[in-house]
């Protein structure tokens, strides 16, 4: 497979000045639940900052409940953030207005979906919504440059030969060839940053590679960004150049791919490492004795949402959140114990 | 469709357990009658387990490993039927059993865990209520007997008393699959069939509920048939491996073997295709293609299609199991022993 590069991209630096393709600033989504006897609120994202740049794959990793489905649909415009804002391109999502921006921003900003099985309509041909996207969003395109596009696309993402699997029906495709039909339809629209929201967790383990090869291959050949929101370390750590770590609706670690899974700094990070099935790998028993229960977010009050879990809590942790602070250059962690100490080794 | 030598007379020699088994399955067939046509989800498996063993089947979704579990089980319901085969249970066949035979062993010398524990809990009853009619069906009706063990069994695997009396929807995940596996433990059965019960499960949850599956397991000795598509989840865990591919056994031996030396070229793209989280970032490239259609018969070699090692003769003959080095392995690669 030529034009693949699994390496890192040039070190992603939030260059002062440079303003980055996108920019999450002190995001904050909250659902109230309950009725109105008891009337709660659920933090499923808290406080987080972040940014994407050009050419650049970000992975959001974390358990069910962590927020990062959240963070992609707030980007995706499907929820409005209760607090903070998301720039992109340097412009504010809260000052688009028009239908033509949100066209516009709906076409830069697409979404791949986890479930490659219901997100196709079974009862047209594949062709039939990737034309559909191209009519809307690319108007400047007559009928034969459409069809002519929707093939290069195809082909780009591996569904080859384009012209003849954009006849088919989502039935006659794979669960691998589906998730490809996905991000063809996203790539027509000549996205700046694509929304890959678990793209390969329903997809088997023979083809979950194939899947991450054409992602690294958008980001070296179109030019494209991709958020990749995943469960699973080690895919993350195979295509994308930095990782960030949500935990219970807030960010607790985040950094350079390698950097943060080869020096985790904060003890959730160790403990989703040592709990990673590796065969390669002696078994880890330290992560045996974690059971694994998720976190509590409803009404949560103030201090570090992993104390529960952590071995290493003190005091302070069960009063004040710690705040996200860069430890190493490029490289930060919301924890008290490691900002105030070098590695923590909890779960070595 | 033909079955091959080995399957006859050399049984699956190559793994035979040391106890002696306490399951055999032997040439077992699954069909599924459908409109389109017949699907032969499992293709004339045998496979020994002894007491007290771990032995995991894995495969992509598709290759039988559900159905066969189920076969075992006997669980199957219409389309699908047992064609040909064995399966024998402490010296019994089941096949062939009625309901009210099946019933005196379910629960009682073998029990299943299901995929979704959401799915196989009653949502309107509280788990102790589950526990008690199970236990009631099998004779136990004493109101002490049934809350004492209730409650053992609910310690055994971690989980607070009190959710004796709470309904499943109010446990997470993991609690309802620690649920499932209390239940199982009723009787202390000799055989825990698992069907990817860590598959809803967050990476941690996943790593804690293995290792107190393979805890209770040492410590009352029963054995353990789990089925995943994840192979690395069951590197550390399990005896042997079985590596399934369109309903057929294509691998299969003590775990540690395949792992260090895979040898059928599908159990070797199964291991490819993950990405470490130590170690070097090397390029992967999974496996091209897809699965067949197993209602589209298909002569010669089901790997075929998708092998990097293909030749002639895999298109036109349907490849027996070979012995090699202890390693059961559907290839004709290794038929002197070897890779030529």
């Amino acid at each position: 497979m030529t034009g693949l590069s699994t390496q890192p991209g040039p070190v992603p630096q939030a260059e002062p000045g440079v303003e980055p393709l996108l920019r999450v600033e002190r995001l904050s989504k909250h659902f109230k639940i309950g009725n109105a006897l008891s009337r709660k609120t659920l933090h499923a994202v808290d406080d987080a900052s972040f940014s994407v740049g050009e050419r650049q794959i970000v992975a959001v990793a974390g358990e069910s409940g962590s927020g990062k489905t959240t963070v992609a649909r707030v980007l995706a415009r499907i929820y409005k953030p209760t607090s903070g804002e998301v720039y992109f391109q340097g412009k504010p999502l809260s000052a688009i207005r028009s239908r033509r921006d949100r066209l516009r921003y709906s076409g830069d900003v697409p979404m791949v979906f986890q479930d490659p099985f219901s997100s196709i309509n079974p009862v047209f041909r594949v062709s039939h919504g990737i034309m559909r996207g191209l009519k809307l969003h690319r108007p400047e395109l007559d009928k034969e440059q459409r069809y002519a596009e929707a093939v290069r696309v195809f082909d780009a993402v591996g569904l080859n030969p384009g012209a003849d699997v954009l006849q088919r029906y989502p039935h006659e495709l794979s669960g691998g060839q589906r998730q490809r039909v996905g991000f063809a339809q996203a790539l027509a629209l000549r996205p700046k940053l694509v929304l890959a929201d678990e793209p390969v967790s329903m997809l088997d383990v023979s083809i979950r590679i194939g899947l991450l090869n054409v992602m690294a291959k958008l980001r070296d050949d179109e030019g494209v960004s991709i958020l990749y929101i995943t469960h699973d370390l080690a895919s993350a750590r195979y295509v994308t150049d930095r990782l960030i770590i949500m935990y219970a609706g807030h960010i607790v670690e985040a950094g350079p791919a390698e950097d943060v899974l080869s020096r985790p700094r904060h003890p959730y990070t160790e403990l989703l490492l040592a709990a990673a099935p590796d065969p390669r790998a002696p078994l880890n028993v330290s992560a045996d004795a974690d059971l694994g229960e998720p976190p509590r977010v409803i009404d949560p009050t103030p201090g570090c949402r992993f104390r529960w879990r952590c071995p290493l809590a003190i005091d302070v942790c069960h009063t004040v959140t710690p705040p996200l602070r860069e430890l190493l250059p490029d490289h930060s962690a919301a924890c008290h114990v490691a900002q105030a100490d070098t590695p923590t080794g909890a779960f070595r | 469709m033909t079955h091959t030598l080995a399957d006859d007379s050399q049984g699956v020699a190559g793994s035979v357990p040391p106890q002696g088994p306490l399951l055999e399955v032997r040439d077992l067939s699954v069909e599924y009658v459908l409109e389109r046509g017949v699907i032969i989800a499992v293709d004339h498996v045998s496979l020994d387990l002894g007491a007290g063993e771990f032995l995991a089947i894995v495969g992509e979704s598709g290759c039988g490993k559900s159905t066969l579990l189920f076969a075992v089980a006997q669980l199957l319901y219409p389309p699908a039927a047992i064609t040909s085969g064995s399966v024998t249970f402490r010296g019994r066949n089941l096949v062939g059993l009625t309901e009210t035979d099946l019933a005196a062993i379910r629960w009682k010398d073998m029990s299943v865990v299901m995929q979704s524990a959401m799915n196989a809990l009653n949502p309107v009853l509280s788990v102790g209520a589950q526990f008690r009619d199970a236990m009631r069906a099998h004779g136990v009706t004493s109101k002490e007997q049934i809350a004492q063990r209730s409650e053992e069994v609910l310690r055994m695997v971690g989980i607070d008393t009190v959710h004796l009396k709470s309904y499943p929807h109010q446990l997470s995940g993991g609690m309802r699959q620690r649920a499932m596996i209390a239940m199982a433990m009723l009787f202390t059965p000799d055989l825990i069939i698992m069907d990817e019960p860590t598959s809803a499960l967050d990476v941690v949850a996943q790593r804690s509920l293995m290792a107190q599956i393979k805890d209770l397991q040492r410590q009352f000795g029963f054995a353990v048939i789990f089925v995943t598509h994840d192979m690395s989840l069951v590197s550390h865990f399990s005896d042997r491996l079985m590596v399934m591919y369109a309903g057929q056994v294509s691998e299969v031996g003590r775990t540690r073997q395949v792992f260090d030396a895979p040898k059928h070229p599908y159990t070797v793209g199964l291991m490819d295709a993950f990405p470490s989280i130590r170690g070097p970032r090397t390029p992967l490239v999974g496996i091209p293609g897809s699965p067949p259609d197993l209602a589209r018969p298909m002569e010669g070699c089901r790997f075929a299609p998708r092998c990097p090692k293909v030749f002639a003769r895999c298109k036109t003959e349907p490849p027996p199991l070979y012995l090699v080095d202890g390693v059961d392995v559907r290839c004709f690669l290794y038929e002197d022993g070897g890779p030529r």
